[in-house]
Order: C-alpha cells, then sequence, then structure tokens
C-alpha cells in the first residue's frame, strides 16, 4: 500500500476500499486457526477457493481463511457473511454445496447447521447458537470480518482511524486521561489499572521510554491471546501505538511465542504493511510522531512472562525476576521506563478511544469494565475462545456457552488462572466475572484460562499437576519458591500415591505460608494460590486420601491395600 | 548523599541514600542473618533468609535486607514470630540439602529448624550462587554457572575454561555455605563428564 | 553447521548481545540443536562469556543442545490435555520408542519434547509430529500415528 501522510488521505483510502467492493457481495469465513487447521482445514481452505474458481464466482463470493472463530469444539467452522450463517465441522467435501448456497441465496445447508445437543434442532444464525448468543464477541468477532493477512480488510472495518484521532484530535494527556477513566485493568492477570501504569512511565524521567507487549501466554489453558493476535495483529499494533503516543515512547517490544508459525507470519506481515503505510516508523500518518516495534521471541518457559523477567530477556539476558524494589515501568529495559500490557489489554485502547469511556464502562460491573476473553477448556462440553461482558455469571459461561460438563459427568469445580489460580466448587458459579470477586473466592481470573473440572477429577492430583508445572517452569533462583515447590511436589506425589502421613497438611500449609511471604517474584508468591484453594473448599479429599488411602474422585492410582 | 532517617528493631538510625537495609542495620549494631550476601558481591536476593518486616504508610510488608534500600521513616523489625518462621521454614528447605553445613547448623539452633522435617535431597547446594557471581563479578572468568531452570536448576563448571583457569584459583571453594566440596566436587565431576 | 553459516546469521542481527536468544533461536532453526562449536562462535562474536551463552542455552527448553531426532513429537501437557489424557499419550510414546521428553531415540528416528498448550485444547490430548497436529489420541491412535511416520 502507498504511504498514508495525512488522516484525511486515510479516510481517502479507506472510502476507496469500501467502494471498490459490492456491499452485497457474501464472504465465508473459513477458521484457519491451529484448533481447526489440526483438523485438515488446510484442504478445507483450498476447496473453496477452487469451487469458487470454478463456479465464476470472484468478485461475488470471498474466501477468506481467518483467525480463530471460538467455536474450536465444532471446528472447522465457516460463517457466513452477511447471511450470518453459521456451518459446523464442514469438510472439503462440502465446499461445492455451500459455495452455491451462498452465491445462490439459497436455503442453508442443513446438515452441516450446529445441532442443539438435547433436541437436535438445527441452528441457523450463529447468533442463536447457544455458544454464540450469550457472548460480546467485541474484540475476538472482527476475526470473522478479515483476513489477517490483509491491512485493506482492517481499514475496511475502520482500522487505525482510533490511532488517527488520538494523533491529530487529542493530545497525549487526553489520551492518557481517556484510558485512565475508562477503567481498563490488565487482562494478563494482575487487573492492575492500565492508565495508572502509563502514567508512571509517561511521568518517570528516562532518554527513552518502551511501550511492551505481552504476548507470551505461557499459562497452560490460555490460548486466547494467540487467537486474538493470529486473528487480528493490526488491532494490538494499533493499541500499542496509541499508548506509545501517551506515554511518550519512541519504541515498542513485542514479546510473543515463538512456536506458532501463523501468529509469526500474520504478525510480521503486519507490521511491515504498517511500516509501508506510514502507520509504524517515522512521522506516522503525517503527525510527526515517530515510533517503531522489535518482535522478541520468548523461548518457552513460564516466568519469562513476568514483567521483569520478560524484561530482562528482551535485553538477551536470563529471563531471572529481578530482585530490586523499583518497578518495571519506572526503570525496566536498559533500566528505562517500559511500560509493559497484556495482548487484550492493548486490543481493547482503539476500541476505548474510538467509542468512548461511557461506551466502555458501561459494560460490566462496578470496578470491571468491558469485555474479557476466555479460554475455555477441560471437561466443558464446548471449548473454545469466548468473549463476555465483565460481570457475566461463570454460570452462564460454563453451561450456556460452555454447554455444561461433556460425556454426562458432573460439574465439580471451575478453575481460573492456571497455576497460579485457584478453585471454586461447582456449586458456587453464579459467581460473576469480576477481577475482585473472583479474587476473594480464591479464583482470581488470571489471563482468562477457565478450566472445567467433572466429577471424576482429583483436587489433590490437580494441584499436583500445577506444581509440578511450576517446579520446571519457575527460574529456581530463590529458595521458597525453588525448593518450597520441590517439596511440596514430594508430599503431593505421596498423598495421591497413598502413601500420604498425618501432618502432611500442615506442611503444605507451612511452606505454602513462606513461599507466599518470601518468594522473590510473583510466581512463588501466588504459586500456593490452587493449594489454598483447594484446602478451601476440598479438604475432605485431602484427608480422604491421607486417612483412609482412597481417592473419592477415583481419579489416583492407590493402591487398596 | 542525602540523610535518611529509620527505625530498626526501635533504634533510631541516620542512614545515607543508596544504603540497603542491611547496611543500615549494621551501623547501629543489628544483625540480620544472610546466605547468599557478599560484600564485593552485587545483592542477589536469593536465599531470603534476611527477610524483614517493613512497615510504611501503614502497611506491612516484607522485604529482604540485602536489596531494600532505605527510606525515610519507615520502622523495621528484624525479628518477629513470622519472621522466625520464614526463616526456619527456609532452613528447614536448604537442611534438606544440606544436613551437615556449620553454617546452616548454627542458625538452625537459633531458629529452631528441624533438619528432618522435609525428605533429604541428594545435592549439597541451597543455590546461594556465590561460586557463580564471584567467578563473574571478581575473577571475570565465569568457569562456573548455573544450568538448567526450577528445581533442576545446578551449578555447573565449563570444561573448557575451568581447565584453564580453575586449578590454580579455587577462591570460590571457601565462599560455599554448605562445604567447600560441594564447588569441588561439581569441578571434578564435570572433568569426568568429558572423559 | 558451517562457521559462515553461523557467521551469516551473527549478521543478520548486526553481531548485538541483545540479540543473543534470537540467534540461537535462528541457529537451532537451521540446525536443528546447538553443537558446542555454534555456542563457542556467538560467544565470541557478541563478546558474550561462553558461561552465559550456555546458561541460556540450557535454560530454555526450546534450546537442545544434542543432536535431535528425524521427527520430532510434541505432546501437549497443557492442562485440558493433561485432564484428557496426555500422560497415556507420554506413555503410548514410550512403549513404542523407548523415549521420555528431553530425550531423542537410539536410532535418532524420534525426539520427544513435553509443552504446555498449543492452543488445541479441543482436541485434546493432541500430539504435533514435524509440526502436524494429531488429537483426540487414544492409545491405539497414537501408536498407529507413530508407526505411520516414515
Ligand atoms: C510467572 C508469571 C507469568 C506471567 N505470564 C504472563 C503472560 O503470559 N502474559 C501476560 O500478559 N502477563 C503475564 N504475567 C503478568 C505480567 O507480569 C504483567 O503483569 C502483565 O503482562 C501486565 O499486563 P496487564 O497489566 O495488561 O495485564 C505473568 C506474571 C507472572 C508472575
Ligand atoms: S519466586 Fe520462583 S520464579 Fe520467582 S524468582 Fe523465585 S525461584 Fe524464580
Ligand atoms: S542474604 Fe538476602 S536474600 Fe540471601
Amino acid at each position: 500500500m502507498q504511504r498514508i501522510g495525512s488522516p484525511e488521505k486515510l479516510e481517502e483510502i479507506r472510502k476507496a476500499i469500501l467502494e471498490a467492493r459490492d456491499p452485497k457481495a457474501s464472504s465465508i469465513a473459513i477458521c484457519a486457526a491451529p484448533n481447526c487447521h489440526a483438523l485438515g482445514n488446510g484442504a478445507v481452505v483450498d476447496a473453496f477457493e477452487k469451487e469458487v474458481k470454478a463456479q465464476g464466482l470472484e468478485g461475488k463470493v470471498r474466501v477468506m481463511a481467518t483467525g480463530c472463530l471460538g467455536f474450536c469444539e465444532m471446528g472447522p467452522v465457516v460463517i457466513v457473511n452477511p447471511s450470518n450463517i453459521c456451518y459446523v465441522q464442514v469438510g472439503a467435501d462440502d465446499a461445492a454445496e455451500i459455495v452455491s448456497q451462498v452465491a445462490n441465496g439459497e436455503k442453508p445447508i442443513e446438515r452441516l447447521l450446529y445441532a442443539d445437543p438435547d433436541t437436535g434442532e438445527r441452528v441457523e444464525a450463529l447468533d442463536k447458537i447457544p455458544f454464540y448468543r450469550e457472548q460480546s464477541r467485541i474484540l475476538i468477532g472482527d476475526n470473522a470480518r478479515i483476513d489477517p493477512t490483509s491491512l485493506e480488510d482492517y481499514l475496511a472495518i475502520g482500522g487505525y482511524a482510533a490511532l488517527s484521532k488520538a494523533l491529530f484530535a487529542m493530545t497525549p494527556e487526553a489520551i492518557l486521561d481517556e484510558v485512565k477513566e475508562s477503567n481498563l485493568r490488565g487482562r494478563g492477570g494482575g487487573g492492575f489499572p492500565a492508565g495508572r501504569k502509563w502514567e508512571t512511565t509517561r511521568n518517570a524521567p528516562g532518554e527513552e521510554k518502551y511501550v511492551i507487549v505481552n504476548g507470551h501466554e505461557g499459562e497452560p489453558g490460555a490460548f486466547m491471546d494467540r487467537a486474538l493476535f493470529t486473528g487480528n495483529p493490526h488491532l494490538v499494533l494499533e493499541g500499542l501505538i496509541i499508548g506509545a503516543r501517551a506515554i511518550g515512547a519512541t519504541k515498542g517490544f513485542i514479546y510473543t511465542r515463538h512456536d506458532s508459525p501463523m501468529l509469526l507470519a500474520n504478525l510480521n506481515r503486519a507490521l511491515e504493511q504498517a511500516r509501508e503505510a506510514g502507520l509504524l516508523g517515522n512521522d506516522i500518518l503525517g503527525s510527526g510522531f515517530d515510533f517503531d516495534v522489535e518482535v522478541h521471541f520468548d523461548v518457552g518457559i513460564f516466568v519469562s512472562g513476568e514483567s521483569s523477567a520478560l524484561m530482562r530477556s528482551l535485553e538477551g539476558n536470563m529471563p531471572e525476576p529481578r530482585p530490586k524494589y523499583v518497578r518495571t515501568s519506572v526503570s525496566g529495559v536498559n533500566d528505562m521506563p517500559s511500560n509493559l500490557n497484556n495482548v487484550e489489554t492493548w486490543a481493547n485502547v482503539p476500541y476505548i478511544i474510538n467509542n468512548g469511556v461511557e461506551w466502555f464502562a458501561g459494560m460490566g460491573t462496578e470496578k470491571s469494565n468491558g469485555s474479557k476473553l476466555i479460554s475455555l477448556s477441560g471437561s466443558a462440553r464446548n471449548i473454545g475462545v469466548v468473549e463476555v461482558e465483565m460481570g457475566t455469571s461463570l454460570k452462564t459461561v460454563v453451561e450456556t456457552i460452555g454447554g455444561g460438563v461433556a460425556n454426562g459427568k458432573k460439574l465439580k469445580a471451575v478453575h481460573f488462572g492456571g497455576p497460579m489460580g485457584g478453585s471454586i466448587p461447582g456449586d458456587m458459579i453464579d459467581t460473576p466475572l469480576d477481577f475482585d470477586e473472583l479474587g476473594k473466592l480464591g479464583a482470581p481470573m488470571g489471563a482468562g484460562a477457565l478450566l472445567v473440572i467433572d466429577d471424576e477429577t482429583c483436587m489433590v492430583s490437580l494441584t499436583r499437576y500445577f506444581v509440578e508445572f511450576l517446579t520446571k517452569e519457575s527460574c529456581g533462583k530463590c529458595t521458597p519458591c525453588r525448593e518450597g515447590m520441590r517439596q511440596m511436589l514430594n508430599i503431593l506425589n505421596d498423598i495421591c500415591s497413598g502413601e500420604g502421613r498425618p501432618g502432611d497438611i500442615e506442611r503444605l500449609e507451612e511452606i505454602a505460608d513462606t513461599m507466599s511471604v518470601a518468594s522473590l517474584c510473583s510466581l512463588g508468591k501466588t504459586a500456593p494460590d490452587p493449594l489454598r484453594s483447594a484446602l478451601r473448599y476440598f479438604k475432605a479429599e485431602y484427608e480422604a486420601h491421607i486417612n483412609e488411602k482412597k481417592c473419592p474422585a477415583g481419579d489416583c492410582a492407590i493402591e487398596a491395600n | 548523599m542525602s540523610e535518611v532517617r529509620l527505625t530498626i528493631d526501635g533504634k533510631e538510625v541516620a542512614a545515607t541514600e543508596g544504603m540497603t537495609l542491611l547496611e543500615a542495620a549494621r551501623t547501629v549494631g543489628v544483625e540480620i542473618p544472610t546466605l547468599c550476601h557478599h560484600d564485593k558481591l552485587e545483592p542477589y536476593g536469593g536465599c531470603r533468609v534476611c527477610t524483614v518486616e517493613v512497615e510504611a504508610w501503614g502497611r506491612t510488608k516484607y522485604v529482604v535486607g540485602c536489596v531494600y534500600p532505605v527510606e525515610a521513616d519507615i520502622v523495621v523489625r528484624t525479628r518477629s514470630e513470622k519472621i522466625d518462621q520464614i526463616r526456619k521454614t527456609i532452613l528447614e528447605l536448604m537442611l534438606a540439602h544440606a544436613p551437615d553445613s556449620h553454617d546452616l547448623a548454627e542458625m538452625a539452633k537459633e531458629y529452631k529448624a528441624d533438619p528432618e522435617k522435609y525428605r533429604r535431597e541428594s545435592s549439597f547446594c541451597i543455590h546461594c550462587g556465590l561460586c557463580v557471581r564471584y567467578c563473574d563479578e571478581i575473577k571475570g572468568k565465569n568457569a562456573v554457572t548455573f544450568v538448567d531452570q526450577g528445581a533442576s536448576r545446578e551449578i555447573s563448571f565449563i570444561p573448557e575454561i575451568a581447565a584453564k583457569e580453575c586449578w590454580d584459583c579455587k577462591e570460590c571453594f571457601p565462599l560455599c555455605p554448605t562445604s567447600a566440596l560441594q564447588a569441588a566436587y561439581v569441578l571434578a565431576r564435570s572433568f569426568e563428564d568429558v572423559g | 553447521m558451517t562457521q559462515d553459516k553461523i557467521d551469516q546469521i551473527i549478521d543478520k542481527f548486526e553481531a548485538k548481545p541483545r540479540a543473543l536468544i534470537m540467534i540461537l533461536m535462528d541457529i537451532q532453526h537451521h540446525n536443528r540443536w546447538l553443537p558446542k562449536e555454534a555456542l563457542e562462535r556467538v560467544s565470541e562474536r557478541l563478546g558474550v562469556p561462553l558461561a552465559k551463552v550456555q546458561q541460556i542455552a540450557a535454560f530454555y527448553k526450546t534450546f537442545s543442545l544434542v543432536p535431535k531426532g528425524d521427527h520430532e513429537l510434541h505432546v501437549c501437557t497443557g492442562t485440558s490435555c493433561h485432564l484428557r489424557g496426555a500422560q497415556k499419550v507420554l506413555d503410548t510414546v514410550y512403549e513404542v520408542a523407548g523415549i521420555r521428553p528431553g530425550e531423542t531415540d537410539s536410532e535418532s528416528k524420534f525426539s520427544l519434547t513435553a509443552v504446555n498448550c498449543m492452543g488445541a485444547c479441543s482436541l485434546g490430548p493432541v500430539m504435533m509430529v514435524d509440526g502436524q497436529y494429531h488429537g483426540r489420541l487414544a492409545p491405539s491412535k497414537t501408536e498407529d500415528v507413530l508407526k505411520n511416520v516414515k
């Protein structure tokens, strides 16, 4: 694309793109994310493209290989727009039929529509399917409307209008105020107000300032950041550039997973496109603002998602959390003020700038606003990427969207926040999705990985799994975390194999207390949280293992003696 | 440099800006126990036995004395039931590695730590990093380093460098709080590995 | 891997110490593991102590300091796959190929790595063979997948 030198030019180009497109033309969005890809959708996309050619429909029907459409359980998923029909479990052989249905406006193909598992009734429209019906797919919904490799597509849905507004109609202070007032809270785990963090970095002294995207997503069971970043890379980038402007940063870093080829390809392409179009680099949109980004890979260890470890990694060092008592927002990469936010946090920024504070604050609860992406996994019937308004009850998420528990089992608990989170019992799922409410119950939202646990899962064994994960994924620098978890794992292994002894629970608690107070970083400080919540709600299960040598869930292999 | 006034264990302290709590405490004769700290090396904050209580703006937090910088008007307590409990657990976890270490045994007495509390581990190493950091920061040789992560983390000599540098130096051996043998043992073994 | 190729990679990143991890990634990408000579060359060119290069290479699980087998198996052990039987997949790989995570078999056919969440939870348990996903793996299916690797 040619270089866009002014906000007027941006609107001109947008108009030209829209005018060149037939508003009545249909698009067929085919999910090309890992899940559906694994189900062989490479062949599906090819088949659709061939079919459109064969039926001579180029220009009338557009086939797009898109980012994750969310309904992974039913993949490969195909969404037809503007008719809003959703086809599930589509194969290459279905291409001809679907293409002709779309082109000729025929009746939807019954057998490819989602069937209600209880009534068998077919559901035609996307927003009538229970999985989608209760969602507010603000950030992730655009995945179905764009080809992630096309900047034109992003511009066609209003892309970079927020950046243009931020650069030409707002002062950096005004951007900052807007984000502060919206009460956007960090989506990466802590829920810290983004605006306040931005302000700290903005006000901190430093020759250079940095803004950073945390795309590490190392939490097992979390896959929503990837889905968003792969499916709509420009959205995150736009948010980052706006943030840089507000903070006064001229350089940014994107720290992301190295093991997802599609993510890397889409991201690198987006950066190239943005540079070429003058949306990134020197004199962005002719505003005089200079900003560019560098992509760095995490190389596969959970602790490198922690802010100070991440910044050490960006410097080419070991990702060991820094022991110093100074915030990275004041002294981070190269000891310069560095503002780190999660992928989803950045993605919210263009929306807030475009739609305003009231729109954003109008969603959710008093202190948790906007929407939240959730990776729904575990024993839920519908596994996938979900986005709901904050404040939605977990019951809606698990039962309506998630379709309840798979394989006729019963709901035992839900777990939030992965290895640094906690579980609450199934009978408490009326709780709303709210940072503070969930935190109080001992199941902090974390990054948004929601694990549905059925009644055949043992809570001791689950705790054991998380602790084992962290013994491998921590850095091992400080004693409470390294040695504490090593011994915790010994004890939990004993309990699970029927070798538990009286006093084990107390010893676990003693280690947990020391870890949460004395560990160097948040990993060690919160690592005992799954154990704590398990002891809070499921202590009887621990006691049964220890005293009766029995696993009530029938999960642990304890030999009958 | 400006003066910073604070309270440590009830004593008024006039410290200099940039000092750590550990240094400030020493000026008034308060000893905070340490294991991974060495006056010649950069603060490391790894062992966490120097954890102390800081009261500031009505809130109490726990920080490590060897890293935390002095701040005006804060109240520091170097002993309390909770601190003693933390140190006890940390020592017990370390004693699982090195039950015979003289340094640890001394502290264990003070904090009533039970060396048998946790399952015995095979390596003596308590990961204080003194050998690694000494070789890096003082000698500039980097002959010994940490490898691996999490619970598998251990020290390891780089044979190519160690063969040239270590035999005439061995200055890191006496720094080891568990037994000088740990470094020596790992050093010898690293040569066996290369054959 | 030739020294020229290694130098090319280093030059691409202008021999910047900050690019250490990216350089090691690139070398591993081309060579599939990190030979000692490569680490020494990187240390020399970047002016970063060899011990530090080795520490980083040993720290990150992505890096391999030993040659890899012809085919790379990645078994997901993320929470969802764990709950859905990832251990059985690992056990089956052990029965068929005799390797545990982090190992390569004696004939250098397979290398096995356990990874966290590959983002394909609805297909769990999942194994990736040379970049190709295989989902909903029961032991017999795992065995078939392995036997079909040529
Ligand atoms: C061990 C550990 C791992 C973390 N991993 C991630 C991660 O993968 N992604 C993320 O955004 N934040 C992660 N965090 C949180 C970050 O440290 C940081 O708080 C966050 O990126 C800030 O962004 P936010 O305010 O937008 O949430 C992790 C924290 C810890 C302690
Ligand atoms: S708490 Fe764990 S991860 Fe954090 S510094 Fe200590 S050992 Fe490393
Ligand atoms: S002496 Fe302070 S942490 Fe070890």
